[in-house]
């Protein structure tokens, strides 16, 4: 972990065990993926600026959302370079949040219809 | 799955399959994986589970409350030379974090290329994008406490708005901090030529999956909490 430099530059590129190519890829695709992330900021910005509402509001959101979470997890992160079981490892499990959201939502419904005939509007 | 024998069973195999050959062979599931990035992925996988829980909690606070909640669109407006601008401040710190995250994947490819100099400056600009956006967060935080939002109150409606707000932004500002001297210090061990020594740079590549997390998470934050 210290000092000294001595025989670094001789060691050859795959030294170590492996993982393919260590995920070398053409710059291109970097800058591609960078220009469409600003873009799709920009329209989730414009979704706010010119006041969008109702079902275009929080469906143009969503899209916006889940392809600016897609690009980066498929190419800034190289998920779709990796190996099928770390994809399906990682990518899966985050798939039970959708249980959760629908008890909650489902719970905070009873909730509210609750407030509103116990306690009536403020 | 049939016998391949030789080196690497189910090398060749795709999908689903591959993830079950896998799954199923000797040793390790994440073969040819460095470890150090199965781990970062595995932790980031916990850490998705905080910010689904967060988020979640936000939800149903939101929707359960019978009082209006605050516009978001005009809490975090800005008056600039005369003109309101809504949510601008959330804007640029968008931009700002998503440029970060574009020079922290060249940083990862310069360090693959193994050209220690553009790795270092890269990782640094992207250090320096996540410190302006911690300032940023900071300037927002002293601007809401000032306008009188608390936890447990706020002058615009809805009280657990506060509680959304300094939890989520709070956690995942704290994140972002951390991502930044956990790249500085990654930046300079490979300016000291560290990874030349070892001939790997995959550690550049594990601290770039945490920075592109900070910025998932705040693509999900800025659409349900700013934007909704």
């Amino acid at each position: 972990m210290d000092h000294g430099d001595a025989t670094a530059r001789a060691i050859p590129q795959q030294a170590h065990h492996g993982s393919e190519q260590g995920q070398q890829h053409p710059l291109g695709i970097y800058f591609g993926i960078w220009a469409l992330l600003f873009v799709l900021s920009a329209f989730s910005y414009a979704v706010d600026y010119f006041a969008f509402q109702g079902f275009a509001r929080w469906s143009l959101i969503l899209l916006f959302m889940w392809l600016k979470a897609g690009l980066i997890v498929a190419v800034f992160m190289h998920m779709r370079w990796e190996r099928s079981a770390l994809m399906y490892a990682i990518l899966v499990p985050p798939l039970v949040l959708a249980v959760l959201v629908s008890l909650m939502s489902w719970e905070s419904d009873y909730t509210f219809w609750t407030r509103i005939i116990f306690f009536g509007f403020e | 799955m049939a016998d391949h024998g030789i080196a690497e069973p189910g090398a060749e195999l795709r999908g689903l399959e591959s993830f079950v050959a896998d799954w199923s062979g000797d040793q390790e599931a994440f073969k040819r994986v460095h470890w150090g990035k199965a781990m970062m992925w595995i932790f980031l996988l916990s850490d998705t589970f905080v910010f689904g829980v967060f988020l979640t909690s936000y939800m149903t606070v939101r929707s359960s409350t019978t009082i209006p909640w605050p516009n978001t669109s005009e809490v975090f407006a800005l008056t600039i030379g005369g003109q309101h601008v809504p949510l601008l401040l959330i804007a640029i710190m968008t931009f700002i974090l998503i440029s970060s995250s574009g020079t922290m994947a060249l940083a990862v490819n310069y360090g693959y290329r193994r050209d220690r100099r553009k790795t270092m400056l890269l990782m640094l600009a992207t250090a320096a994008f996540g410190a302006t956006f911690v300032s940023m967060q900071a300037f927002e935080w002293t601007k809401l406490i000032l306008e009188g939002v608390r936890p447990w109150s706020n002058p615009w409606g809805a009280p657990q708005f506060g509680a959304c707000f300094f939890m989520i932004t709070g956690f995942h500002g704290l994140h972002v901090s951390i991502g930044v001297i956990y790249l500085t210090t990654i930046a300079l061990k490979v300016n000291r030529g560290d990874y030349e020594r070892k001939g790997n740079y995959e550690v550049v590549e594990i601290a770039g999956l945490y920075w592109h997390f900070v910025d998932l998470v705040w693509v999900f934050i800025f659409a349900f909490f700013y934007l909704w």
